[in-house]
């Protein structure tokens, strides 16, 4: 069911692409908190690249991983805004590493929806920072080589070694207990922003049935089976815990 | 009594309602929507109990309970 949050348009992605949970999620969010005529969404490049047709808030393009840039731009400009970032694990985890990691270091007062699908979605199932060892991708068709990619990054656990309070949360949107947990996430990532305390992030462990190449339940059960294992869900870090 | 309403032309026919729904009540029907993707209907509507499982999980917002 549509709340505010959301525009009419049927979203673009493909058949069970959980970004629409995700999409949901953030619209009911932003709906229920009242803040969705002074929020502004930044969207950079990926399958997230089409949200500004999607969210019903004012909605800003970004160059591929320069999301958090713009947003850091934006919330100094307007501090009064609500921004928030929508950034797939090829973006954020691998371009836009860099800016990740300093904007929030930075401390910077924005929220950050941190889809991670363990490949490269809208360019066709690629190797991303997050896929799995031993995982199919169409740049290591035999499986990743952690001999020779490494191991996945877990971003949430990586900017909670930073010292600067934040929120920073994994949820997951395979289920649906695990869904409302996500929302719960989200709206306190979202708390967080408007009460000045700090940087918040929610990494939404999510699925891509298209690019792992498997039915929509199937890719629900192969998320639990071998992504959670991997990347566990909870809160990672809370401002109050700051060290 | 509650009960799923399914909006067909949002629907991409990803089934993951008819999967969330612990009581069965959503079966694939054989007819095909404006887009070409088969959807959802309501088969047994008798045994819903409002969980809104299949709310929660469609990705398109195609489900009200």
């Amino acid at each position: 069911m549509r709340t505010d949050g959301l525009t009419e348009k049927p979203t673009t992605y493909c058949p069970g692409c959980t970004h629409g949970v995700i999409h949901r999620l953030v619209g009911e969010v932003i709906a229920e908190m009242g803040v969705r005529q002074h929020t502004v969404g930044v969207a950079p490049v990926g399958c997230s690249v089409l949200a500004y047709d999607f969210f019903n808030c004012d909605m800003q393009q970004a160059s591929h991983g320069r999301a958090m840039a713009v947003a850091t731009g934006i919330k100094r400009g307007r501090p009064d805004l609500v921004v928030f970032t929508y950034q797939g694990d090829g973006d954020l985890a691998s371009i836009g590493m860099a800016e990740t990691v300093h904007a929030a270091n930075r401390g910077e007062k924005i929220t950050v929806i941190f889809v991670n699908n363990a490949i490269y979605g809208m360019t066709g199932g690629q190797m991303a920072p997050t896929t799995l060892p031993g995982q199919i991708a169409t740049t290591c068709p035999t499986g990743r080589d952690v001999s020779l990619a490494g191991y996945p990054i877990r971003v949430a656990e990586l900017l909670a070694t930073l010292r600067t309070p934040a929120y920073l949360a994994r949820v997951s949107v395979h289920e649906p207990k695990a869904i409302m947990n996500a929302k719960k996430a989200i709206r306190k990532a979202f708390k967080f922003q408007i009460d000045k305390t700090c940087f918040s992030l929610v990494e939404v462990v999510s699925t891509c049935p298209t690019g792992w190449g498997q039915q929509p339940h199937e890719a629900c059960e192969w998320l639990e089976e071998h992504m959670l294992p991997y990347f566990p869900l909870g809160d990672v870090k809370t401002p109050e815990a700051a060290h | 009594m509650p009960t799923p309403i399914i909006d067909a032309d949002r629907c991409k026919g990803c089934e993951l309602c008819v999967f969330a729904c612990p009581e069965r009540v959503l079966e694939m029907s054989p007819n095909i929507n404006a887009k070409g993707y088969f959807f959802p209907d309501v088969a047994r509507v008798e045994d819903c109990t409002g969980c809104r499982y299949c709310l929660l999980v469609c990705p398109d917002t195609a489900v009200q309970v």
